[in-house]
């Protein structure tokens, strides 16, 4: 370790958070007792520029080795002060946090008790801080190209982006054909554009597009390597045979879509029993062919039951699909168009027309003719050759028994029976609905919890085509930062094998979600890809014979702070 | 029925739009009455829509409505919900189905040019010595006074008051006297289209004949249908509060004497939120020398409304119990104000009952503008 450490320890006020509980300038005295110590100040706000700028000079002027601050959560500015740390001539791996806030001052109301815990912190964080190591910070290469899983809109838009930005672009689709739900649809709401107006343009691009390499009828198989290198193994069912393929990439974008729920799950509305009764889907293909008629009849009375198979948590679906009252306002206007005669009831729980042009979409629907009457239908009937919808008019407070010709089920989005596969193969979260989990819902939305993978369309949420278009279109600049830059930035604080000490057992293979140790086949001992290793510690905390540390977190610097605690 | 009910509205020339209706419930919300009230236009417009509407004739609280049109203004989709209740009026009237009073209202205006069941002969007694004109005899400005200052006490105190300013002001105007006729602003809102047709078509010739540039009413209902239901299309119709206001300012009317009282104003619906015309008569009382203008707390677009409008003038209403005008009248006293200013004959008269009834009398003095400039002249 060779001179003695020369530690640095700043006391944080956070305003009244911290400073009205914990007498801040006793825990300074305090420190300023611990080994290794060499100043110790308190200040309102640290992460205050003038907060900061203690840290710089303390550094520089004392030849400080490492810092401590006591404050907050490391969450959100441990980056900041480790940032500070190394301006002041630190090594940014030489800085600790003692959390007085959210742990103590947050927490406890008696002062005295307070002070003391935050004493205790403090020495800890010391006692860690005494015993760090200095780490370098590391990049590692990227292999240029995107991997696209999903030929819809979202995966046709973002790999169209990945590839204009001169990037190989793979899309690997499931079906045999690019263009996904969209392709299923006849006018697109709000603007009653026809599909087959823009949507045969782009899969045109995406077809002669030099970059662009389409595997339809293909699955991925197996994903290896890490954000910057990823190896795809994509595996295509042409004509019986399979195929595979093994693709080179930095980043991979999932676009795999939604799955349209199955109204038999709703049995009270009688989809499959009763001709009459058919889904927005079903109705999107009536009227692009133009034929409404039911039992070789032109309805009088067609009807829209909105939020089927959505905001319902017996079928453990309580969110909202965004796209049926849009699609009803839709639907409804069309009928109005090709059937003037014909009464078009739209029953609803609630009315959700947000987005751009929503609202006003909305009103158009009721100025051409179509009736909103509030009310969750309840059941559908048969009466003769017409069905009986059985509905309260929640406003009306009556129930009613509407006879109709054509029943159209506004059906949501859920996530795919696959989405299982997917997950497993690329390691993504998910959150309870189902769908693939964002980094973070406001600030990373595009994000996954994995490094270089990123999320575009509806296997993240259900959303409308500019919504998916937008997210796509996010997810391909984000999955270009590590293709532009050339290189990625890799954690420090990895895990690392003694090979003296490893029995090369491979229970640490076992248990990395990340696949980041691997037995190397000459020696018969385990090695770490730090590249791949997040530095979670699951290895090193299983290895029989202890032969794992991970760097920032050794055995003896835990032990420190463990040993000041339990003093 | 829907569509019936949009149709005829459409005939009438109403802007109705009941398929605009999101049942947000804007229009009850703010409605002055329907906190006193059963009626609701919001679920009339529902059931409009749904073809749910009941039996209207069992429904008496629809004459309740004062048109004051607090509902058209706020609705955010312009559905127009007052509308509908004109219409639904319509349909009454059509088959007879109307409260007694207004029949009688209908009848003396279709009889006698007035709803207050004087004789026509006598509408210009009022004037008789004051060195009005007629406006046969050549003018610059057509004043038209309007049945209840021709006719009411109260409110002919009004109409001499108002020759008074505009002679001070060198006015060049002149009345149609005998010739002069009910402009069928009510007639219209409780729902009598056939009657307010066979006016436009009487009364608008006449008006026209007179061939002046200017006309001037004492009353915001007159001034209303005047200036969006006549089609008088060559002349600038002004309710003498824009008058009155453009005289001070061009330096015509000016004071002397002083009015040293403390003054709140009451804004009448069919000035304000029906045309919006809110400074003039502020501008004009703050003009008065001496006057101390307060306002109450609901003034300007939240003015709160007196109920005479409408036809609310010849039916009393299902609840005579909590007027708003005893609401309004307490609020004006509040300020402190001595003086509670009005600018229309029915504000003026369903005020000072007010007034009268809540025992308000020694404290606060309902007035019309016009009888504070004369005072001040």
């Amino acid at each position: 370790m060779g001179s003695r450490p020369r530690i640095g320890v700043y006391i944080c006020h956070c305003g009244a958070n911290i400073a009205s509980t914990v007498d801040v300038e006793a825990v300074v005295e305090f420190a300023k007792t611990l080994p290794g110590v060499v100043v110790a100040r308190h200040y309102t706000y640290m992460c205050s520029e003038p907060g900061q700028a203690l840290i710089k000079e303390d550094g520089a002027k004392l030849s400080l080795d490492r810092v401590v601050v006591a404050s907050c959560s490391p969450r959100m500015h441990e980056p900041t002060f480790r940032a500070a740390s190394q301006e002041g001539g630190v090594n940014p791996y030489q800085f600790e946090m003692a959390n007085i806030r959210e742990q103590c001052s947050w927490v406890h109301h008696d002062p005295d008790e307070a002070t003391a815990k935050a004493k205790i912190l403090v020495a800890a964080a010391v006692a860690k801080a005494y015993r760090l190591e200095p780490l370098e910070d590391r990049e590692v290469g990227v292999t240029p190209g995107a991997v696209v899983i999903g030929g819809g809109v979202a995966g046709m838009v973002a790999a169209l982006d990945v590839a204009d930005a001169g990037f190989p672009a793979y899309i690997v689709e499931k079906s045999d054909r690019l263009g996904g739900r969209v392709a299923d649809l006849n006018r697109t709401f709000p603007d009653l554009e026809p599909v087959a107006e823009w949507l045969p343009g782009l899969v045109e691009r995406i077809q002669s597009h030099p970059n662009i390499t389409v595997f339809l009828n293909a699955q991925v198989a197996q994903v290896e390597g890490y954000v910057g290198n990823f190896e795809v193994t994509v595996v295509e069912n042409g004509g019986g045979e399979e195929q595979g393929s093994k693709l080179q990439v930095g980043a991979i974008i999932v676009a795999t879509g939604y799955k349209v729920f199955d109204p038999q799950r709703k049995p009270e509305f009688g989809y499959g029993v009763y001709p009459q009764v058919i889904t927005t889907l079903e109705m999107e293909r009536r009227l692009a062919e133009g034929d409404l008629s039911v039992n070789g009849k032109t309805p009088e009375h067609v009807v829209f039951i909105k939020c089927v198979g959505s905001r319902d948590k017996q079928l453990g679906n309580p969110y909202c699909s965004r796209v049926c009252c849009m699609i009803s306002a839709k639907q409804a206007q069309l009928v109005r168009q090709a059937l003037p005669d014909a009464r078009v009831t739209v029953f609803y729980m609630d009315v959700r027309a947000f987005g751009k042009r929503g609202e006003e979409f909305y009103d158009e629907a009721r100025r051409a003719g179509v009736r909103y009457r509030r009310g969750n239908v309840s059941e559908v009937y048969r009466r003769g050759d017409r069905v009986v919808v059985r509905v309260e008019d929640t406003f009306l407070q009556r129930t009613l028994e509407v006879e109709a010709d054509l029943v159209v089920l506004a059906v949501g989005m859920e996530a795919r029976d696959d989405a299982d596969e997917v997950a497993a193969l690329l390691k993504l979260p998910r959150s309870a609905d189902g769908f693939f989990l964002e980094a973070h819902p406001k600030l990373r939305p595009v994000d996954t919890a994995m490094d270089g993978v990123f999320l575009a369309g509806c296997c993240q949420a259900p959303k409308d085509i500019p919504d998916t278009v937008a997210q796509a279109r996010a997810a391909a600049a984000s999955a270009l930062i590590p293709l532009l830059r050339g290189t990625v930035p890799v954690i420090s604080e990895t895990a690392e094998v003694d090979p003296e000490l490893c029995a090369g057992c491979g229970m640490c293979v076992e248990v990395c979600p990340f696949g980041a140790p691997a037995l190397d086949p000459l020696w018969g001992v385990s090695r770490v890809n730090a590249v791949l290793c997040k530095g979670c510690g699951a290895c090193a905390v299983t290895c029989p014979s202890k032969a794992i540390q991970v760097r920032h977190f050794r055995p003896d610097q835990i032990l420190a702070q463990v040993d000041v605690l339990a003093g | 029925m829907q569509a019936d009910i949009q149709e005829l509205a459409r005939e009438l020339g109403l802007g109705l739009d009941i398929l605009g209706c999101i049942q947000c419930g804007k229009c009850t919300g703010g409605c002055p009455i329907s906190i006193t009230t059963a009626l609701n236009v919001r679920f009339l417009v529902y059931e409009a829509l749904v073809d749910a509407l009941p039996d209207l004739g069992e429904m008496e609280e629809l004459w309740d409505c004062t048109c004051c049109f607090t509902c058209v203004e706020r609705c955010p989709k312009d559905v127009r919900p007052a509308e509908l209740i004109i219409s639904l009026r319509s349909q009454l009237v059509e088959s007879g189905k109307i409260p007694g009073t207004i029949g009688d209202a209908l009848m003396s205006i279709f009889r006698q040019g007035n709803p207050l069941g004087f004789a026509r002969e006598d509408r210009a007694a009022w004037a008789e010595g004051l060195g009005i004109k007629s406006a046969r005899d050549g003018c610059e400005v057509l004043w038209f006074v309007g049945c209840v200052p021709s006719y009411d006490m109260r409110s002919q105190a009004v109409a001499r008051a108002a020759a008074k300013v505009f002679q001070a002001a060198g006015v060049d105007f002149g009345i149609l006297g005998t010739e002069e006729t009910c402009c069928g602003n009510e007639v219209r809102r409780v729902g009598e289209m056939g009657l307010f047709e066979m006016l436009v078509e009487e009364g608008k010739p006449v008006l026209e004949s007179v061939g002046v540039p200017t006309m001037i009413t004492t009353s915001p209902h007159c001034f209303n249908t005047f200036k969006h239901e006549y089609g008088l299309e060559e002349t600038e119709v002004l309710h003498y509060t824009q008058f009155l206001a453009r005289l001070i300012q061009e330096g015509k009317l000016s004071f002397s004497g002083k009015v040293a009282k403390r003054v709140t104003y009451h804004d009448p619906c069919f000035l304000g939120k029906q045309n919006h015309i809110y400074d003039e008569p502020r501008s004009i009382l703050q003009a008065i020398p001496g006057v101390e203008f307060v306002e109450m707390d609901r003034v300007r677009e939240r003015s709160l409304c007196c109920e005479g409008g409408g036809g609310r003038m010849w039916f009393e209403g299902t609840n005579t119990e909590e007027r708003l005008a005893f609401q309004r009248v307490h609020e004006a006293a509040e300020t402190g104000a001595e003086i509670l200013a009005v600018a229309c004959p029915f504000c003026m008269s369903m005020l000072e009952d007010a007034v009268k009834v809540q025992g308000l009398e020694d404290r606060l003095k309902v007035m019309d503008i016009l009888e504070l400039v004369a005072e001040a002249l």
